[in-house]
Parts: C-alpha cells; structure tokens; sequence
C-alpha cells in the first residue's frame, strides 16, 4: 500500500519519526479591523456592483419581500429553505417554489427556473462576498444552477472580511460539509481575455441588504 | 538543448500573432497584479507573503504530521483518504470505483496535478468519458493540447481558433463572438455536468486542521463537478496542505490578487466530506487522492524543498521575460515558466531536459512576484549546478571544461588577455559603428552559431579600453 510508503519517505526526508509532535507552528493572523455598519453597508455594495453585481438596501422585511416579488415579476424562481426568507414572506410569493428537500427534484427545479433566492448566512463586505454555508436552511445547487442568484441579507451578518470570518468560524467544518464564498458573478475570461459573465454558475446577482 | 525545445522556441518566436497574444494576456494580469497589491490598496502585502512562506515551510517541514492530520479529520467526517504514488495508481483507484459503482461519464475542473498524470488520457483508455469544464481547459481537451499557462490554458487561442475547434468537434453552427462561444460551451457542458456520475477536482489547498479540500475558480464548474455528482473525488499533491482553516485569510488574499488581480476569485469553495444528514443536496462519497509523483524526491534538499511552497498563481510566468518571448509550450512538462523550470527537472530528473535551468536571464522578476516567496533564481542557480554535476559524471561537458579553462587561463595573465582582444577586435567586422548583424562565416559555428542568430554585436572599438588607458 501506499500510504505507508510515502509517509516513510516522506519522514525520512525530513528526518523526522513517526508521530514526533511539531514545534514552532506560525502563530494564527487574524487582524479584526473597526468598521461601522454603515460603511461596511456601503462598501459591500460598492464592492459587489464593481463586479456588475447588483445592489439594493431596504429598510424591513416586508419591503424586502416587495423588492423580490418585482424582481421577479412574471419569471420563474426557487427559493431556499433558509428561515429568513420564510419570515420575509419571500417564500410565500407567486412564481417561487420552495420547502425543497429532496435532491432530484431540487435539481430539476433549479435547471429549470430563472432565479434562485438564498439568504446568506454571512457577507463580507471588503471583498463584497456572500458566505453560503451548506445546511437544511441553505442547499448548494440554488445559488448555483439558475441564470440569476438573488440574496437577501439582514445587514447584521454583514461582516468585515475574511479575517472576521475566519474569527467567527474557526473550523468551518464542524458545521457543514459545504462553505462557498461568492464574489460576484460567475466569469471567464480564457477567451482572449475577454469578460464573459455567467459562463456555468449565474450571470447576474443581487443582493438584497435589510435594514 | 533538446532539439525539441530548441524548435519550440523559434517557432513560438516566429509567430507574430503568437508573441502578440503571450505578451498581452501576461502583460494584462502583470498590471492587475500590480495594481491590486500596490501600498495602497494592500498595505499588508509583504507581511502576508512573509505570514504565507512562514507556514509553508512549517507546512513543508512537517509534512508527515499535517498529512496524517489531514487524514484523520477527512475520515471523521465520512470522507477516504487514498494515498498514490504515480500516474497509473491514480488512474487504477479511479477506474476501480468507476468500475463498481457502474459509473460511464466523469466531469473534471481545472487540476494540474491531474494534467501531471494525463488522468483523462487514461480513463478515456479505458472506456470512460472524462470531460473538462473549465472552459479554457475543455478548448484545450478538445484540441486535443496541454495547457500553455498555469492559470489561462488556452491563452494561446484566438477566437477564430476556438469557432474551428468548436465546429469540428461539436458540429455547432460556426460563431466568433467571445460570448456565444461561452454559451455554447456552457450548454454543451451542462448538460454533461447534470448526468455525470463522478466529478474530479484538484485542490488548491488541502486543510488538516479540519480535513477540508479548498477550490478557488470564477466560471463555477467547479462547484457544480463536487455539487452535482454522486461521487467527488479530489485529487492534489502532498504539498497541498496547511495547517489551519484560519490560514486560508491569509493565502486566499494573496492568491487571486497575484493570479488573475481579483480580491477573490469568484467562487471559493471549502469541502469537507459527503452531504451530511439533513444537507438538502452535494455528492454521498468524498475522497482525496494525496499523489506524490515525484514530490518527495525534492524533501530532502532544505533549499530546494521550497519549490513544494507554490500555489500555482502564475505571476511568476507573467513576470518572466523568457516565458513571455517563448510562451507555455516551448516547456518540456505541464507546468511551464520560472515554476516549471524549477520544478521538472527535480520530479523527471535533470537529464530530462538540462537545457531548462539555463533558460533564464535570473532576472529575479519571479522572486519578486511570488506570492509565498520562494527564492526561485537561487533554486534556478542550484539546479544548474546539478545539471553540470550529472553531466560531469556522464562525461558530456569535456569541451566545455577546457572552453572555461582557457578562458580562466585568458583572464589571469593580462598580456594574452590584451592579445586576444586585438585579435577578436582584428576579425570581427568593424560594422562602421553600427551594430553587426551578421559576422563571417568562420565564426559562425556551433553554439556561437544558435547564440548569434538570435543576437546582434555591438560594433567593436578601434581601440581597447587598456590601448586608451596607455595613451591618456
Ligand atoms: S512559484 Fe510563486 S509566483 Fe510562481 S506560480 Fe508558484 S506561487 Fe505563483
């Protein structure tokens, strides 16, 4: 086998033995900048509109369910099963399929519509990114597989950057098996360098700050 | 020189298009680069690229301890960790589980540790269907080609080329606009990607601290190979890991803004085993393939072990004057420019292609860039030494070694320094102050041959430095 085999090689080109504990480890850099709501709000939203994403902030959640039923005026969409968008009343509206558990019929439905809509369960404002963790509330495919990706974000899990992040969740995988950072529109440019947005992921996101 | 490479590179210098299209695709992400770790948008950038080379070297160091670590969070969390130590264990693991789980179509992202072992050569060998979604990298599959930049695969593709490529082989009604080409792709691959049963990903890096496999791409098919299958499969090398999630804040900001000048990629995604109970969707089996392939042959050597440190960027190809004239292809292996040319000659042996250290101006332009700060022009310098070494043994650098003989001899006694100035100045041609282009036949031999073809003389001086010394 091997496994035995590499490790042994590996340990004796270091000279270390087996199970010999490590020492010096680089301490862990985390820098936790103070920036106030509002300027994380408006930075986020520069950021991702830099990307040609797209930004709107509303003031409650009835004026976020309003925002999203516009937007999708006569289209087709999925709706994640995150809690939030339920007390919206965003799940609710015509035209959303939503309470989707079941892997097959997720994957149908969102090859098949317009626009997905997730909440987030956090976003990074420095780099204008949305934080998707995989869970019963969040799936992986409806953020991924429509034409267009709708976040609503309540404007508290609106985080600094990475740093805060990764302060927030030391080891992401203790909670999920999935953790995506999207930041942007999915693109190519690996014909003659030329932009070209929504090449397998969605071309066009939104999203949605609350409050 | 191999023949081969020394053919590669004049053709790839005779190509106008060619040159055009290396340097402005280099020229453009060199600029972004630039601009996005410039003082003030990144005033913490040499600290972070100091911070990142800190832990791959602790990372390197100890690789054994962070592997088995790797291994075990990867398995507490219903994942399988499959150790290879080539190309063909790599292949036999893939088609063995293919095998029994009855599986026929495989979607890959971009990996250029499975480019390493021609992974979708075997596999299609062996009766199955291996597409890569990547879009550069699915231009390049079906041109049937290698990839001729670590980060841009088909940068040497025009968009005339990839509408014949197209035609050709997926009988599509013939378009030349960027955007449709991409849409074309992105049905046909669609398709692909909601019908596979195994998807194939690399890693970018591979976390011990909670077994996770860490991908960074801005098309999304990443996502969707180790979203939509049944079966994701990770394949990356032994150099891959580091010790902390917590780390990732500092090498995910160094890596889009030296590779593409993004501050992210677009989609970065963080997987740490099979969909768990009550997840709605992702694939019921997770496995990473650890590969050494030569990898642990450059342990050994404290200097050279920071080769392991690269996390694939390509700033240092787009940084590199020689890449930038004689482009991806002219590179003996996958991977091509100052990266490549320290690493091949140390997974294949020098022999390989010993010609390859050498092609560097040791500009030092790559060490400069990297973002984890590997001293590439001192490794270049090591290697050509290990190059002369082997060659000594096998007796091949005999002319050579009376060539610096002589030229030692010349230079330490100063009256026949003198005399062979005069007689070089006597049978050169005086160019009438102008440089020379060509020079007479009886010089034009061999090496001195190849070396002038590509170079002009400066006209020689009707008198020495030393003759002007004399007469002040
Ligand atoms: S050697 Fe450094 S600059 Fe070159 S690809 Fe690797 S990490 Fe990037």
């Amino acid at each position: 086998m091997s496994r035995d085999n590499i490790l042994h090689k590996v340990r004796t080109a270091l000279g270390r033995s087996a199970g010999q504990a490590v020492a010096d480890v680089p301490p862990v850099r985390l820098r936790l900048p103070e920036v106030a709501m509002e300027d994380r709000i408006a930075l986020m939203r520069s950021r991702v509109e830099a990307l040609a994403g797209k930004t709107a902030r509303v003031p409650t959640m009835d004026a976020a369910r309003e925002f999203v039923a516009a937007a999708i005026a006569g289209k087709t969409a999925v709706a994640s099963n995150a809690p939030y968008l339920e007390e919206c009343g965003i799940a609710g509206l015509p035209g959303v399929r939503s309470g989707i558990r079941e892997v097959a019929e997720l994957t149908e439905v969102c090859a098949r519509v317009d626009i997905g809509i997730t909440s987030a369960d956090y976003a990074l404002s420095d780099t204008g990114t949305l934080v998707m963790i995989a869970s019963p509330a969040e799936s992986r495919l409806v953020s991924l597989l429509p034409p267009a990706h709708l976040a609503v974000v309540p404007r508290e899990r609106i985080l600094t950057g990475l740093d805060e992040l990764f302060t927030l969740l030391p080891d992401p995988a203790a909670q999920t098996s999935s953790m995506v950072l999207i930041t942007g529109p999915s693109r190519t440019a690996d014909i003659e360098q030329i932009l070209v947005r929504g090449v397998h992921g969605p071309g066009q996101v939104t999203v949605v700050i609350v409050g | 020189m191999s023949a081969e490479f020394d053919l590669k590179i004049h053709d790839t210098l005779a190509d106008a298009n060619l040159q055009l299209a290396i340097y402005t695709a280099t020229g453009r992400l060199k600029d972004k680069r630039i601009e996005v770790t410039a003082d003030d948008r990144l005033p913490d950038y040499q600290e972070l690229r100091t911070q990142a080379n800190a832990l791959k070297k602790h990372a390197i160091d100890n690789l054994d301890h962070y592997l088995e670590e790797f291994e075990r969070n990867v398995e507490a969390h219903g994942g399988k960790v499959v150790y290879c130590k080539d190309a063909t264990e790599v292949s036999d693991f893939v088609l063995d589980l293919a095998r029994r789980r009855g599986a026929r179509l495989i979607v890959k992202s971009k990996s250029m540790t499975t480019e390493e072992v021609d992974l979708n050569e075997r596999l299609e060998h062996h009766g199955l269907e291996s597409v890569e979604t990547d879009l550069g990298e699915y231009i390049i599959q079906l041109a049937h080609e290698k990839p001729y930049h670590i980060v841009a695969p088909a940068l040497h593709k025009t968009r005339y080329d990839v509408a014949d490529i197209f035609t050709k082989e997926l009988h599509v009604a013939r378009e030349t606009v960027p955007e449709k080409l991409t849409l074309i792709a992105r049905g046909v691959l669609r398709e692909k990607f909601l019908k596979a049963d195994i998807g194939i990903s690399g890693a970018n890096f591979l976390i011990a601290d909670s077994g996770a496999v860490v991908l960074v791409e801005n098309e999304g098919n990443a996502r969707l190979t180790t979203s939509a299958p049944k079966i994701h499969i990770a394949v990356a090398g032994i150099e891959k890991v580091i010790p902390r999630a917590q780390d990732l804040a500092v090498f995910l900001k160094l890596l889009a803004r030296s590779a593409t000048g993004q501050l992210l990629s677009v989609y970065t995604s963080f997987l740490a085993g099979p969909r768990r109970t009550g997840e709605v969707d992702g694939p019921e089996e997770f496995y990473v393939v650890l590969l050494d392939n030569g990898r642990t042959k450059l342990l050994p050597d404290r200097s050279k072990r920071q080769s392991l440190y690269c996390i694939r960027c390509g700033a240092c190809l787009n940084a590199c004057p020689v890449y930038r004239k004689i482009g991806g292809h002219s590179f003996p292996w996958v991977y091509s420019g100052p990266i490549g040319a320290i690493i091949t000659p140390q997974f294949m042996g020098v022999s390989h292609e010993p010609a390859l250290p050498f092609a560097s101006s040791l500009c030092g332009a790559c060490g400069e860039v990297c973002p984890v700060k590997i001293d590439i022009p001192k490794v270049l310098l090591e290697l050509r030494s290990d190059v002369k070494k082997s060659e000594a043994r096998e007796g091949q650098n005999r002319i050579e070694k009376l060539a610096f003989r002589v030229f030692a001899w010349v230079m330490t006694h100063p009256r026949i320094y003198e005399l062979a100035g005069r007689m070089a100045g006597s049978m050169a041609p005086a160019g009438d102050g102008k440089w020379i282009h060509s020079v007479p036949a009886p010089m034009s031999v061999g090496p001195m041959k190849a070396w002038l073809s590509q170079r002009d003389l400066p006209p020689s001086p009707s008198r020495s430095f030393r003759e002007m010394w004399r007469q002040r």
